[in-house]
């Protein structure tokens, strides 16, 4: 992977786009297919849009790495990536059809395999090896590689995770692969939210192959992938029903892409990440916890004062996912000291503070 | 041709003295080390090469103290150099003439153990055997576990981004630690990462674990523990060829199966170790495999079942499941022990830790013969097969100036082989001192100058272990001058990143 590999005219356009807005500090937004735009705050700028870098670049099943243009539509590379029976580690939400992996990377967001005890799990950070990237002069940057240990220079590619373009646009990036699991098998049993958070912990201090968790309405569904033993196994002692293969399938896409009944409301959606193990909200509204408890989504009927200090108290944080904002930021502040330090981060990766200006924090730019 | 290194020289007397009389201040007596036979102990890490007496030696006992040795190092400009255990293998915790080895020795304590989130908080001293020691009895483990387990520590751990033998299936550091808490130059406090499994704003946490102590000091460690699998077993394959071995291994990958360890052997390293340890390794193999199931026991037998068709099918010779929990451990035994049986028939040894793409696994091994006889030393070959992670070991005999001229180019050389097929010059060791100057083949000078600017970021004046882990601009023209030959950079055809 490295800078040789890009399509030099488009590259060429972008990186121009970039320093012409620098030049006069005019804000650009970084659109792909604006599946996400929903996501952080809003932005406004001269749009630039990375699509048209595009295509998987290197793909070899046997050393479990693809390097995949931005522009490379997610579901075309997830459909590239099973036909060799693997797929990504931390099962990304697309929230539609024009979902790139640019956009994915950028956003940072995991879907319901991250909590899971085996081989593949994780976030979009802990699979992620290199990335290439445009930064706010127009200049490209090649971080990390195609290998899985790499310990040469700072990890900025694991820092563009969920960086929300902020620090630049992603070009190209390599990911680190994991195999489909060989079975894999979803139950469900009727359990109250205390009753599910401590089932939870109790599957997951132990080695069993839990590979999703989704609690909502009573009912707590769990997926196990691994061996075919393995599963077997959990499936007997967990007990529970079993769902169709089918019906599985359809119910973790709609966690995974928020089109399941519970997301299916007005109002504020929050997500709540908190520690394992941590008590029940007690927070006014409708629930879905997923990741044995470590992720709470919250339609809150109390205000985001109380939200906030609520997954403080647990030792979390709470953002503001979907739905009316109101003027309350989307991510929680951080402490003084870590604002400080990311905005001299800003200050050198995107000098004219011309990325997404705003859209993870007001005061991002210095 | 090495470029003399920065912060080496002899020490400046008057300011070691006002330096301990600041530190005195802020630290309890005997916390300070300021004569020549007391900082002589601190002259290296487990990088032998490099050796350069420390100005002064801090061992601060809590986290207030060492902040307190940052803020007044910081307002006399002089350089800090974290340590942890002295293990590390590139040079990281190399002392600094003019400056202060700040050593965390001292801050050793598990804080707590919380069973039922699976984390541990550590003090960074505390030992990584140590902490799935104290996790086993709620049958926990940490997993990263770097050769040096008994020896080195969480802090160091952090500081290199540590794998193991088992960061195939369970990964890195960084995929094992929840959170930090630390203090930069400046000695203002920093948290990065959380409890939680993410945390708003920029993820800081992934710059500072693998920074080699040159962003922050880190003084708390918040780590993920996982079930321990119920059972482990061990297969050991031979083959007549490293070509086949090599194969061998994509093929497991390839049949979609990620054990939970997978190393390589090579002749040389197998009949290294053996006299040495009884391992019982197949000494008249070309290279031997290693290959780890765990789990539960009925999945344990379905993966060795798959292992061992796919490694028949891929050509291997003779294949032995390791009947018992003690056949397994002496497996493991050799391959844990190549180092010190490197140092046993030799005088001394330079271990190298490359990673390439597996494919090249076979040309890069074929190289590393052809380099044994050019700089005419031997280089037994253990690696991390299934990550692609080489640990060539280079003997040599560091009393003998031309060999120890000849083990540093035959590592150079070595180094430069892996950027040349798309690999790295470090995968687990670090970059320290010693590979200072392969980062500005590997990277250009536009990623080269980020990595400055993140240094900037954290510690504007670079105070904290200068000179290691990121090459200044200037070192790279110095390097690049010397390694142009009639007008070429060595591999012109490369992309450079």
């Amino acid at each position: 992977m490295g800078a040789s590999t890009l399509p030099v005219a488009i590259t060429a356009r972008l990186a121009e786009q970039v320093r012409s807005a620098a030049a006069s500090r005019r804000a650009l937004a970084i659109e792909a297919g604006g599946t996400k735009s929903f996501y952080g705050n809003p932005t406004a700028g001269e749009r630039l849009d990375p699509r048209e870098c595009a295509g998987i670049v290197a793909y070899e099943p046997s050393e479990l790495v693809v390097t995949a243009r931005a522009g490379t539509r997610l579901a075309e590379l997830e459909s590239a990536l099973a036909e060799c029976g693997q797929m990504l580690a931390f099962e990304p939400p697309h929230f539609g059809s024009g979902a790139t992996v640019g956009g994915c990377i950028a956003a940072g967001l995991a879907g319901p395999r991250r909590a899971a005890t085996g081989v593949a799990s994780g976030g979009v950070r802990d699979s992620l090896l290199g990335v290439t990237l445009l930064d706010g002069r127009g200049t490209i940057l090649a971080f990390g590689g195609t290998v899985m240990k790499n310990v040469a220079g700072y990890d900025v590619s694991r820092l563009i995770a969920g960086s929300l373009g902020t620090l630049g646009v992603v070009l190209e990036a390599s990911l680190r692969l994991v195999p489909r699991p060989a079975a894999e098998s979803t139950l469900s049993l009727e359990l109250d939210e205390q009753a599910a958070l401590r089932q939870c912990t109790a599957w997951m201090a132990s080695p069993w192959p839990v590979s999703a968790t989704a609690w909502a309405g009573g009912r707590l569904t769990v997926r196990l992938s691994g061996a075919r033993s393995a599963v077997g196994a959990a499936q007997r002692e967990f007990g529970g029903e079993v769902m169709t293969a089918e019906a599985a399938a359809g119910f973790w896409s709609a966690i995974r892409e928020q089109t399941a009944p519970y997301f299916d409301r007005d109002g504020t959606l929050w997500r709540v990440s908190l520690p394992a193990n941590s008590s029940p909200l007690a927070l006014a509204g409708p629930q879905l916890i997923e990741w044995g408890g470590a992720l709470r989504w919250l339609y809150a009927l109390e205000d985001a004062v109380a939200v906030r200090r609520r997954a403080a108290e647990l030792g979390g944080h709470a953002t503001l996912f979907r739905g009316e904002r109101g003027d309350v930021g989307a991510f929680t502040p951080r402490p003084a000291a870590v604002a400080v330090l990311e905005a001299r981060l800003r200050a050198e990766f995107d000098p004219a503070g011309i990325f997404n200006p705003g859209r993870m924090y007001a005061d991002q730019s210095h | 041709m090495r470029t003399p290194l920065e912060g080496t020289g002899s020490i400046d007397h008057e300011l070691r003295a006002r330096t301990k009389a600041a530190l005195a201040r802020v630290l309890p007596s005997g916390s300070i080390l300021g004569t020549d036979e007391e900082t002589l102990p601190y002259e290296c890490d487990a990088l032998t090469l490099y050796r350069q007496p420390p100005m002064l030696v801090v061992l601060p006992a809590t986290e207030s103290e060492v902040a307190a040795v940052l803020r007044v190092c910081s307002s006399l400009g002089v350089p800090v150099v974290p340590r942890g255990a002295g293990t590390g293998l590139s040079g990281g915790s190399l002392p600094h003439a003019g400056g202060v080895l700040l050593s965390l020795a001292k801050l050793n304590r598990i804080l707590a153990i919380d069973s039922l989130a699976r984390t541990a908080r550590l003090q960074p001293g505390v030992r990584n055997a140590a902490i799935s020691e104290a996790a086993a009895r709620h049958g926990l483990f940490y997993a990263p576990d770097p050769s040096s387990q008994v020896a080195c520590t969480i802090g160091g751990n952090v500081a290199e981004n540590s794998g193991g033998i088992h960061c195939l299936k369970y990964g890195l550091t960084i995929h094992n630690v929840l959170a930090v808490r630390g203090f930069t130059m400046s000695g203002e406090a920093i948290e990065a990462g959380s409890a939680a499994l993410d945390t708003p704003g920029l993820d800081l946490l992934s710059l500072v674990i693998g920074s080699e102590g040159t962003l922050v000091v880190v003084t708390e460690v918040l780590v993920r523990l996982l079930p321990r699998p119920a059972l482990a077993r061990c297969l050991m394959a031979s083959f007549d060829r490293v070509e086949t071995a090599a194969e061998a291994v994509a093929a497991i990958i390839a049949a979609g199966i990620v054990p939970a360890a997978l190393e390589m052997m090579d002749q040389a390293a197998t009949r290294m170790v053996e006299p040495f340890v009884g391992a019982g390794y197949d000494l008249d193999a070309a290279a031997i495999l290693l290959c780890e199931a765990d789990g539960s026991e009925a999945e344990v037998t379905e993966e060795v079942e798959r292992i061992e068709a796919v490694l028949r099918a891929a050509g291997a010779g003779r294949i032995q499941v390791a009947a018992s929990e003690a056949e397994r451990l002496r497996f493991w035994a050799g391959r844990k022990n190549a180092f010190p049986a490197a140092g046993r028939v030799s005088p001394d040894y330079y271990c190298m830790d490359g990673t390439i793409p597996r494919r090249q696994l076979a040309r890069v091994l074929h190289a590393i013969r052809g380099m044994e006889s050019t700089y005419g030393l031997r280089c037994p070959n253990v690696f991390h097969a299934g990550d692609g992670n080489l640990h060539p070991l280079i003997l040599f005999d560091a009393n003998d100036p031309d060999s120890v001229r000849r083990a540093d180019e035959f590592g150079i050389a070595i180094l430069e082989l892996c950027i040349e097929v798309g690999g790295t010059v470090t995968g687990e060791h670090g970059v320290g001192i010693e590979k200072i100057n392969q980062l500005c083949s590997q990277f250009d000078a536009p990623s080269r100058e980020a990595f400055l600017a993140v240094r900037r970021a954290f510690d504007p004046d670079g105070r904290l272990n200068p000179g290691k882990a990121i090459p200044t601009l200037q070192r790279c023209a110095e390097y690049g001058r010397a390694h142009v030959h009639g007008g070429r950079l060595p591999f012109p055809d490369l992309p450079r990143y």
